[in-house]
């Protein structure tokens, strides 16, 4: 399937589901294939990630792996290995549905550097209007043709992207009266 | 049957364009001058929390619409990065305060994809039986307001009266009412108290009676009739153009439940109906969820037989690395304090990698989009909310509609706003 689909740089296989890393310049092209040829007819959720600092601190130790755990191996826990590298710091996560006879899901992925923008899929699916928003709202991606990309959830006001790894924990600006 | 419905309830789309969330008026069917623009809430009783719909009127008659949303936006996936995954549990509960068990069971199944983590049986009939009570307490949350604000007041009476029930299970079940953190990766807190397999079926033979109740204040009460049919029009095409589903999908005809589509926990074991409807107004959209009551109640009676069987049985898995070691065990083994410590403080480490886990909640698709490095935190945790799907279908609802029933389209997209804003 992945061969046909536009776009695609590479096809990953893990827990039972199925992404697709397509290229973020072909992303609406790659959409419409898959909703006209494929028939994913629903949009379900559009989400930002922020690999920032990924791998960095060397906290990744495993107590197991997807297909199971020995504890009386050595070394079943503790500081095996760190994740693997992220090309890009962030990525645009699409998740797909087909609603039919045979259902089916997909996910979507396009990584994106800071400040490198995306197209926007609303023209294929109107659904993904308020995911877009809501992904720029907290990471800051710019979705190209989008028809109304404010932000939805902040104040209109705010200033940074809440969802960001460098955007602290408690960063909110503590008002005070009397303050001007 | 077809899953997507090939007749149509209006022709075309009516989704609005260029943006498909936003209504904006017509200049050839409205004269400019003539357009009043009204701030329906963010604070007023029939918008079901912190709802703002801007709302441009000509006369009685809406001519442009905006939702705006996010008054309630606390920053819970954000707070959660900062949590280990076995503090972070009670987080998803308030984001859908309603349907609070179905957002602390799809957390609480991607972290178990993601360790490759075995339930035992009784849990999982624990968690299917729990869900459905929950779906029965928000459906009832919503038939009440939802009625009451078409001035059927008595039906919030009613409901709320079969929701005491619900809640007084769960008090028994996990010692609060709402918020019960009964969940854990790997099973549940605690053994299903003595008591509950009696009352619970007590309630299962109880609540189709009720619902029947309800269908007879308000099916042939004439206010009711005419203020639901034919309002707040979606059809299928639409509805999945949108992203809809739950409830909003099966009033427009679309033959769609992720409990039977995809079944998670034990859903293909049990009998159970998934009621469709066509006309895609605000009446099917009741005719729904009064049926998923009446189903849901069928649902928890054949968990209780089920969950007899299991007395004795293991309700939580038997993996020291993830799972609480029993309190006893902490006053005479040393290796179970350790466990307990590491595990309270450290928190449990889980495996790399990013799944999504979609559940039917109340309100539709519940999903949860999680990614980890290996750490004993989330790197990112998405909640796919339902509700906010559900709200970007208003625009396209109340096209054609007056100030007055959009009161009642909007009830009937059920919106929570937790869910809504996160």
């Amino acid at each position: 399937m992945s061969a046909a689909v536009p776009g695609v740089v590479e096809t990953v296989e893990a827990h039972g589901e199925t992404t697709l890393v397509v290229d973020p310049a072909r992303i609406v092209e790659a959409c419409i294939h898959l909703r006209d040829v494929e028939g994913y007819n629903a949009l379900v959720d559009v989400s930002g990630v922020d690999y920032l600092g990924w791998g960095a601190t060397g906290v990744a130790g495993y107590i197991g792996t997807p297909h199971g755990r020995d504890l009386h191996a050595p070394g079943s826990q503790g500081y095996q290995r760190v994740p693997d590298p992220k090309p890009k710091r962030f990525a645009v996560v699409y998740h797909l549905l087909r609603v039919s006879d045979s259902p089916a899901r997909l996910r979507l992925t396009a990584r994106l550097d800071d400040g490198e923008e995306i197209d926007s899929v609303v023209p294929v699916w109107p659904g993904a209007d308020w995911h877009e928003r809501e992904a720029y709202d907290l990471f800051g991606i710019v979705f190209r043709g989008h028809p109304n990309l404010v932000r939805i959830l902040m104040p209109a006001d705010w200033e940074g992207f809440p969802l960001r790894k460098d955007y602290p924990l408690g960063g909110e600006p503590v008002r005070f009266s009397g303050e001007r | 049957m077809a899953v997507v419905p090939a007749t149509r309830i209006y022709e075309g789309t009516r989704i609005p364009s260029p943006c498909p969330t936003k209504l904006e008026i017509d200049p050839a069917e409205h004269d400019l001058d003539d357009i009043l623009t009204v701030n329906f809430g963010p604070n007023h009783p029939s918008t079901h929390g912190v709802l703002r719909l801007i709302v441009d009127l000509d006369g009685e008659h809406v001519a442009g619409i905006e939702a705006v949303v996010g008054y309630l936006h606390t920053g819970f996936e954000k707070t959660m990065e900062a949590k280990t995954y076995w503090k972070g549990i009670t987080y998803p509960e308030r984001i859908d305060y309603l349907s609070f068990q179905a957002n602390e069971l799809v957390f609480v199944l991607a972290i178990e994809k993601l360790l490759a983590l075995e339930t035992p049986e009784k849990a999982v009939w624990m968690r299917m039986c729990l869900s459905e009570l929950n779906r029965i307490h928000s459906h009832l949350v919503w038939l009440g307001t939802s009625a009451l604000e078409l001035g059927a007041i008595s039906m919030f009476w009613y409901a709320f009266r079969e929701r005491d029930m619900v809640l007084d299970l769960f008090e028994m079940v996990t010692g609060v009412r709402m918020h019960s953190r009964y969940f854990q990766a790997g099973g549940l807190a605690e053994d299903i108290p003595e008591g509950f397999y009696d009352q619970a079926r007590t309630f299962a033979r109880h609540m189709p009676r009720a619902v029947d109740d309800y269908e007879a204040l308000l099916d042939r009460n004439q206010i009711w009739l005419r203020r639901t049919k034919g309002i707040g029009l979606l059809s299928a095409a639409d509805a999945l153009a949108l992203g809809q589903s739950g409830p909003m999908l099966r009033a427009s005809g679309v033959d769609w439940d992720l409990r039977r589509a995809e079944p998670y926990l034990a859903y293909d074991e049990i009998d159970f109906d998934v009621p469709v409807y066509g006309n895609g107004d605000v009446y099917d959209r009741y005719k729904v969820h009064m049926d998923e009551m009446r189903q849901s109640a069928r649902i928890v009676g054949q968990c209780v037989t089920r969950l007899e069987e299991l007395r004795g049985a293991p309700w939580i898995a038997d993996d020291r690395k993830v799972v609480l070691p029993p309190r006893e065990e902490l006053h005479t083994s040393m290796e179970s304090l350790i466990h307990h410590f590491k595990i309270v403080t450290e928190g449990y480490r889980v495996p790399e990698g990013e799944v999504y886990v979609a559940i039917e909640s109340a309100r539709g698709e519940c999903g949860c989009y999680l990614v980890s490095d290996g750490g004993p935190r989330p790197w990112r945790v998405k909640f796919r909310a339902p509700s906010f799907a559900a709200l970007q279908a208003t625009a396209t609802c109340v096209r054609g509609t007056a100030i007055a029933d959009l009161v009642a389209v909007a009830a009937s997209l059920d919106p929570v706003l937790g869910d809504v804003d996160r």
